[in-house]
Parts: C-alpha cells; sequence; structure tokens
C-alpha cells in the first residue's frame, strides 16, 4: 500500500462544499421544522458507542462497522444508525419519561463500505421515532409526516412503498409449517432472488394451491386492491389481523391526504432485521435509491430493558438532496470594497445591510490581487475607496 | 406518455440472444439494431432505451440506479452479489459453472492455488466445502493457469466443455447451472412499476411457453 496523496480521504469520505452545503442546510430546515411542528423533539447522541450495546442492537452487518478501541480495549463503534442509540437514550437517560414519545435527530450515521466508491460511508440522516405506541394512529402518523415532508421539500414525483414483514411470515409458516422451510424462502425473499424463491417454491411437496399461494405472494404489489388480493391468499387469523390494520391505516391515511402515492408491497423487505411489522421506503423520480425509509421495531426498546412497541423513519440526505435538480440559489450576495480611509463608513453600510438580513461581505481592497476575478462572485459591489468623503458621516 | 425505461445490456452473445427475446415479446426494436456500436441505443417506439455494458458490469449500472432494469448472467450474479431484484430466468445463453484441473493433478496439497475470473465465487465454493484454497484473479483464458503452473485448478463456466478439451482439462466439480436472469433496481421496481410488471409478464409468458415445446 502506498502513502496516501494529501488529497486523498478513507474510502467514502466526502467534503461538502458551500454550494452543496447550502442546499443541505435549507432542505434540512424545511424537513426539521415540519417535524418539529409536529411535536417531535431534537436530540442528539454520541457518535461513538459500545460494540457490545448499540453496535449489536443496531441492523447493520458487524462487517459494515467502523470499530476503535477505546484506553481500556473495549470495541467502539461509529453508530451506524440513529435508532439504537435513540432506544438506548429512552431506557437510560429519558427512564423515568412516559410514553408515548416523539423525538428526532439529524445526525451523520457510519456505515463502511468495503466494495467500492460511489457511495458514502458517512452520510446524514434526519428522522423520527415515535417510542411507546404500538396502534395504527402511530403508523399513520409516521407515513403521514414522512409523505408531509416529501411534499414540503418540493419533491413532485415520488412513490412510498408499504410492506408488512409479519403478513409474510404468517403465510410462509401457514404453508409450510416448519420453520425450517419457511427460512430458506425468506432467505431467497431476502436476497431479492425471486428466480430462486419461484424454483425452490416448486420443487417443494406441496399441493398445487399452497404453490400458487406462495408463487402469488410475489405479485402483491400495487394499490389498496393488494389487501384483497392478500386476502384471498387465505392467510391464517393473524395474517387477516395484519390486513385489517393495513386497511385501517389506508383509512388512516385518507384522512391525512397522505394516501395518494401510497402502493401496498408485501415484497418489500429491509435489511433492518430489527422491524417486526409496517416497513415502508420513499422513492423519488430518477433516484435508484430509497430517499426515506422506516419501519416498527417492537422488539428493539426491550433489549434496552424498557419494552415498549415503537415506529420510525429516516430521511437520507445525500439521496433526497439528489431529487432536486434546480441550483434554486437566489440569494443575493453583495460585497463592500473598502480602503481603510473608508473602514468606518463600510462597517456601518454592512452592518444595516446584515439587519436587513442581506448577505454582505466586508473586504479590504490592498488583500485582494484580482478585483475582476473577485468581484464576478457577486451580484453587486459598493466600492468605497480612496479618502474623499461621498457622505458624510 | 410513458417513461422510458433503461435497460442495461450485455455487450457480445446475450445481446443478441436477448434482442431476439424481445422482439418476440412484442417490442418493436429497429432493424440492425445489433450491429450498432454505439454503448447508447434508443428504442422511442418500444419505450426503452439500452446501454451497452460488459457482462460483469450490467448489475453495478442497475444497483445504482442509472438503468432501471438488466440481463445479467447467474454467473455475474454470484460473483457480484449486488442489491437488485433477480426476477426472471430468461433461459438463455446456458451454461455452468465449475471446477477443473488437469486429469493427473495433484489435488492434495494443503493450500492449492484457484484461478478464476470469479474470485468471489471460487472463494465462497471451497470455503462452504471446508477446503482451504489461495484465490487468484485472471481476466480471460483461465485455462492457461494450470497448464503452466500458475494454479491448481481453476473455477470458470462451461457451456460445451471444447475449450477444456482442447487443452486437456477435465471438469472435477460442477458449482452451479448458468442461464441469463432479468434483474431490476429496487427504487424503479416500485416508480415504474406498472411498465416493468409489463415487461416481466411478457417475458414470463414467453420464456414459459417455449420451456412447453421443448
Amino acid at each position: 500500500m502506498s502513502k496516501p496523496f494529501v488529497f486523498e480521504k478513507p474510502a467514502g469520505m466526502r467534503d461538502t462544499l458551500p454550494a452543496f452545503y447550502q442546499k443541505n442546510e435549507d432542505i434540512k430546515n424545511t424537513i426539521k421544522k415540519e417535524m418539529e411542528s409536529w411535536g417531535y423533539q431534537f436530540i442528539q447522541t454520541p457518535t461513538l458507542e459500545y460494540h457490545e450495546t448499540v453496535g449489536e442492537a443496531s441492523a447493520i452487518l458487524d462487517q459494515q462497522l467502523f470499530k476503535l478501541l477505546d484506553m481500556e480495549g473495549k470495541t467502539l463503534v461509529l453508530r451506524p444508525d440513529m435508532t439504537a442509540p435513540i432506544a438506548r437514550v429512552v431506557s437510560s437517560s429519558m427512564k423515568n419519561v412516559a410514553y408515548p414519545l416523539r423525538l428526532a435527530y439529524s445526525s451523520p450515521v457510519f456505515r463502511a463500505q468495503q466494495r467500492e466508491g460511489g457511495r458514502p460511508a458517512e452520510f446524514e440522516q434526519v428522522g423520527i421515532e415515535l417510542i411507546g405506541e404500538g396502534t395504527s394512529s402511530a403508523e399513520a402518523e409516521a407515513l403521514a409526516l414522512m409523505t408531509e415532508v416529501i411534499k414540503k421539500s418540493g419533491i413532485q414525483s415520488y412513490t412510498i412503498a408499504v410492506g408488512h414483514i409479519g403478513f409474510v411470515q404468517e403465510l410462509l409458516a401457514d404453508i409450510l409449517g416448519n420453520d425450517n422451510r419457511a427460512a430458506d424462502l425468506l432467505r431467497y425473499l431476502n436476497e431479492k432472488n425471486y428466480v430462486g424463491y419461484t424454483s425452490h417454491v416448486k420443487e417443494l411437496p406441496l399441493s398445487s394451491i399452497d404453490t400458487q399461494r406462495l408463487l402469488k405472494l410475489l405479485e402483491l404489489r400495487g394499490g389498496i386492491e393488494v389487501l384483497d388480493e392478500a386476502a384471498a391468499l387465505s392467510p391464517n387469523r393473524k395474517g387477516q389481523q395484519v390486513l385489517e390494520e393495513l386497511n385501517t391505516l389506508y383509512t388512516l391515511l385518507e384522512d391525512y391526504c397522505a394516501a395518494e402515492n401510497i402502493v401496498f408491497d408485501f415484497t418489500l423487505f429491509s435489511h433492518m432485521s430489527y422491524y417486526t411489522g409496517i416497513v415502508f421506503e420513499g422513492y423519488a423520480a430518477g433516484i435508484g435509491a430509497p430517499i426515506a425509509s422506516g419501519g416498527r421495531y417492537d422488539d428493539l426498546l426491550s433489549r434496552f430493558d424498557r419494552k415498549a412497541p415503537a415506529i420510525g423513519f429516516a430521511i437520507r440526505m445525500d439521496y433526497f438532496i439528489d431529487a432536486f435538480n434546480s441550483k434554486n440559489d437566489s440569494t443575493k450576495k453583495e460585497c463592500i470594497l473598502y480602503t481603510s480611509e473608508r473602514r468606518k463608513e463600510a462597517l456601518k453600510l454592512a452592518k444595516s445591510k446584515r439587519v436587513e438580513g442581506g448577505i454582505i461581505v466586508m473586504q479590504d481592497l490592498s488583500g485582494v490581487r484580482n478585483v475582476d476575478e473577485f468581484s464576478k462572485r457577486f451580484d453587486e459591489i459598493h466600492y468605497l475607496i480612496g479618502s474623499q468623503q461621498g457622505e458624510d458621516l | 406518455m410513458n417513461t422510458v425505461l433503461t435497460m442495461a445490456m450485455p455487450k457480445g452473445r446475450i445481446f443478441e440472444e436477448a434482442v431476439d427475446l424481445l422482439r418476440q415479446a412484442g417490442y418493436p426494436l429497429p432493424p440492425e439494431f445489433e450491429e450498432s456500436r454505439k454503448l447508447i441505443i434508443d428504442a422511442p417506439e418500444a419505450g426503452l432505451r439500452f446501454i451497452l455494458a460488459k457482462p460483469m458490469d450490467v448489475p453495478t449500472y442497475v444497483e445504482h440506479g442509472v438503468a432501471d432494469i438488466g440481463i445479467a448472467g447467474k454467473d455475474v450474479m454470484l460473483e457480484e452479489e449486488r442489491d437488485v431484484y433477480e426476477v426472471l430466468d430468461l433461459k438463455i445463453s446456458e451454461c455452468y459453472l465449475a471446477v477443473a484441473g488437469l486429469p493427473e493433478g495433484n489435488y492434495q496439497k494443503v493450500a492449492p492455488k484457484i484461478a478464476s475470473k470469479y474470485p468471489n465465487v471460487a472463494s465462497h465454493y471451497f470455503r462452504e466445502q471446508g477446503q482451504q484454497v489461495e484465490v487468484i484473479k485472471l481476466n480471460g483464458s483461465i485455462e492457461l493457469a494450470p497448464l503452466i503452473g500458475l494454479a491448481d485448478r481453476i473455477v470458470d463456466i462451461v457451456s460445451t466443455g471444447r475449450t477444456l478439451k482442447e487443452n486437456g482439462l477435465v471438469e472435477l466439480e460442477k458449482i452451479a447451472d448458468i442461464t441469463s436472469r432479468l434483474i431490476v433496481n429496487p427504487a424503479s421496481y416500485r416508480l415504474h412499476a406498472l411498465r416493468i410488471n409489463e415487461l416481466v409478464e411478457r417475458m414470463r409468458k414467453l420464456v414459459e411457453n417455449k420451456g412447453d415445446v421443448q
């Protein structure tokens, strides 16, 4: 391995330059404002956590964790997601605050990229967690808020897919009985390998009705009618219950006026293994990965000894930002070029402009080598040059 | 107006077979389409845009979402392990992955060397067999490696077995059957569900009917 060049950064690490930073901040603020107005309170957690606690509770693959050792030799991780740290906070520092809790975060998370560049190893997530609430209303609230955030940010063309881990598990268990055989099929579904799933199903010694039920599962994607199609697969009692819940959820979303871009998709699996109920992902036109994702995780809190149902979602800022093409940098930038004789005058002008909310740069003329080049960066330049007093001071 | 779907296609033999399939599935593709040397080909009547990539790179384009769908060999899927949906077995370009070596080779070594274009597949396979091997990545003419002593065995795709035979190698173990697969980007799968479902269904009917005839 050769010594890195001075311009090099570790794989997947990125600099954020002014133009992008501003765009990111503006959109992030819109998102945060919306979340705050729904009563979600922002919190921050440390960048480093113990591997044994948060590292293991998080659903990120172990090989994707950045690990280091502390002074005592304990393994630390750079937090790979925010849900596990928040579960830790809720069960410790906020142990005495009664459920339900509405918390939000806006933080970078870290996931090592082994394969190649093109994907960041550090990226920002803005999200919410609604903890201690197990009803359909909580699910509707999370989905409606996610929809609202996407809409308010100005993304027009988007789809939100909603799936349910429980329905699939119940259907497989109902048909296959023992968990081992179901586990094989679940693995194919998780790997998104439908070819493998289909040929495996066809090899199983099942009645043709059951084979059809299993194959039909792959087609359960689309509008509200999908719930009827799912019901036609004669799920067991628990499966029927899931469908009833989803029907209720859809009605609630209609009340929120957030049902328009919702599709149901029972083939949706998340790589986050802690999800226990509904899972959902948001997609925007032209972006090849989900801009937002979330789901219900009713077992995570018990790992931290404060058992509670919970639901949450996170916006992936890097993909989210990609959905905006326009640069939309409309703020006017002004500059005062002054010489020392007129510094006081310049200061006064700058102060009044800043009070008005403008962006104004003060630049001593003697500090700039190429004035023409420098001037190009601004929409307007005020010259306060020379000893001659233009106006009274 | 429907959105145009971008389809990543492997250059070469699979491309011709795949274009054939698409035509049979009712997608109007311009004539002499296969002979073009362009890397991006539009077929507006079919609502498709094709990008021509190296076979090994097709899943990369699809995973990153610059192509909505693609056609990739199962060998490539096994090697690359990309996060894409593998929705349909097109049953074209049939072959298989196998281990091969010299007929009188010494297979008792502690850590034999394996040459392959598929280092992930090779190391995964031997690990599953509980064998400790060292994998050497080559980019082509894999059969050369055991002949001149670079490796003890090779892992490669076999279609007729002619190349092996002509070079005096024998097939030792079969790893997996390979055919071309239709793959889909996870986001596109939901954003363009209608168009992609239609394409998949048309292709599925075609592939299944063919299976019945044979």
